[in-house]
């Protein structure tokens, strides 16, 4: 089973901030615009914003993915 | 070579030789026929029997992270392929000198902790790996040059010498012919490293007390030092007058009664930093009371890392202190990720004019926040270390700090620069 959550690469991302426009529900900027994720799990009724905040990143560091659980 | 009975080292005196140290001498090294005089022969042992003398042993790894050696050991000989074995002496704590003084006084321990964990693993090659231009490297060449004979080739390789190249992923990423920063990982080394092989990475230290278990048994090995976490420990100790001492102490020995073996005293000291610059800033009397294992310095917020005790001259500025090495690590970001690169500067800039007393008060609540988003968010831990570091410092010298922005900084920023700064090399 596992969890559904986004996951950044740190290296790749380059601060586009797309993530934090499509899925603010979970994605903030700090002031140098790189995404702070808020951890955990993605309810069901959010995971297409997920996916769509995942898919717009210029450097495909955003993925979302299953995790292993815990 | 004839089989010979060598009794064990049994007495330890902190601050004087113990196992480790036994027979060094300063200015020169141990060579083969020295080491065998003094340690016998290494016992020709299957893998087996290594994997579980180390097991039996509870030897915790000595690099930092103090995740236990035979762990490691099973997970990189279950892998998929031939495995590696790296032996890492790059000693990237600038306040550290214990690896070097290892592989320069006794390297045969730590060649034969190689041998040990390639027959452990299955490996057919090993790297020992130190910082370009180290010198411990000739040293190195001429202990190696006595030992053509190994069943395993051992060859010596070199890294930048900056603070980052020596974590593990840096390490593989330049073994392969890359550049010698932090990879964002999966796959971990241990199970996709150098050449794509399982690759096990041990510091020196940690070898060489594999050469000892292997001749003494595990029981020798655990009948000193801390249950959890058994054995002795190579510490590194500064202080007043006092450059990177290197002693070899119990775990579970107070940091107080190591710090005066070194010849110190904790009398008029206000902090101690301990567990080097991934560490942090302890009160005095809080140190002198404290054991030294990684339980105890996880239970007062900081981390024992590679052993480092560094005590503050009466006089010197705490804060002054911080704020030259939070610099430093600022600069020994591999700037591969926007947080590091953007927050350690900021960081070290707010702790700059903090220590010099030209504080803008607006910069409090920036400092604060910057200490908050930043750890957590690197491919590699540095900027969780640093910051750890530069948080202790503001707790530990909380009275330091309110006189600091009220524009009264204290006397011993003039005083001499304490902690060591290497000479700096930026990335890119």
């Amino acid at each position: 089973m596992g969890v559904i959550a986004l996951q950044l690469n740190p290296i790749q991302c380059v601060a586009h901030g797309l993530c934090a426009d499509l899925f603010p529900e979970r994605i903030t900027l700090d002031e140098w615009g790189y995404p702070i994720i808020a951890p955990g799990e993605i309810p069901d009724e959010l995971v297409a914003h997920a996916r769509r905040a995942a898919r717009a990143c210029p450097t495909r560091a955003l993925v979302l993915a299953r995790t292993k659980a815990g | 070579m004839t089989a010979q009975t060598v009794a064990p080292p049994r007495r330890l005196e902190p601050g004087r030789s113990g196992r480790l140290l036994s027979g060094i001498d300063a200015g020169s090294s141990i060579n083969l026929a020295r080491h065998l005089e003094l340690w016998g022969a290494l016992p020709s042992l299957p893998a087996a029997a290594v994997l579980d003398m180390v097991e039996r042993s509870g030897l915790l790894g000595r690099g930092g992270a103090g995740f236990p050696t035979a762990r490691k050991l099973r997970s990189v000989a279950a892998g998929k392929g031939r495995p590696i074995v790296v032996a890492n002496g790059c000693e990237g704590e600038p306040a550290s000198a214990k690896d070097s003084v290892l592989l320069a006084r006794a390297p045969h321990l730590v060649l034969d902790g190689i041998q040990l964990a390639a027959r452990a693993v299955g490996a057919d090659r090993a790297h020992l790996v130190v910082h370009h231009g180290s010198a411990v490297l000739p040293w190195l060449r001429a202990a190696m040059a006595e030992r053509r004979h190994d069943p395993v080739a051992v060859t010596l390789e070199t890294v930048p010498a900056r603070y980052v190249a020596s974590e593990e992923s840096a390490i593989v990423s330049a073994l392969n012919g890359g550049e010698a920063v932090p990879m964002f990982t999966p796959p971990r080394p241990f199970e996709r490293g150098v050449d794509r092989r399982p690759t096990l990475i041990n510091n020196v230290e940690s070898l060489a007390h594999l050469a000892t278990i292997a001749r003494f048994g595990p029981e020798w090995f655990s009948e000193l030092g801390d249950p959890a976490q058994p054995g002795t420990t190579l510490v590194t100790v500064s202080g007043a007058g006092t450059d990177r001492r290197v002693a070899e102490v119990a775990t579970g020995t107070s940091i107080g009664r190591i710090v005066k073996a070194a010849g110190l005293t904790l009398t008029n000291c206000d902090a101690v930093l301990v567990g080097g610059y991934f560490g942090c800033w302890l009160p005095a009397k809080t140190a002198a009371r404290l054991p030294l294992t990684h339980q105890a310095l996880r239970e007062v917020g900081g981390a024992l890392g590679a052993g480092i005790i560094a005590v503050l001259p009466p006089g010197a500025c705490g804060l002054r202190e911080t704020a030259r090495v939070a610099s430093y690590l600022a600069v020994q970001s591999a700037r591969q990720c926007g947080p590091c690169l953007n927050g350690l500067p900021a960081i070290a800039d707010a702790m700059a004019a903090l220590a010099a007393g030209q504080w803008d008060e607006q910069t409090w609540p920036a400092l604060n926040r910057w200490l908050d988003v930043v750890p957590g968010r690197g491919a590699c831990r540095h900027p969780d270390g640093a910051v750890r570091f530069v948080a202790s410092a503001l707790s530990t010298f909380a009275s330091d700090v309110e006189m600091h922005r009220a524009g009264r900084p204290c006397a011993g920023t003039a005083s001499a620069p304490f902690l060591p700064i290497p000479t700096q090399h930026r990335w890119v």
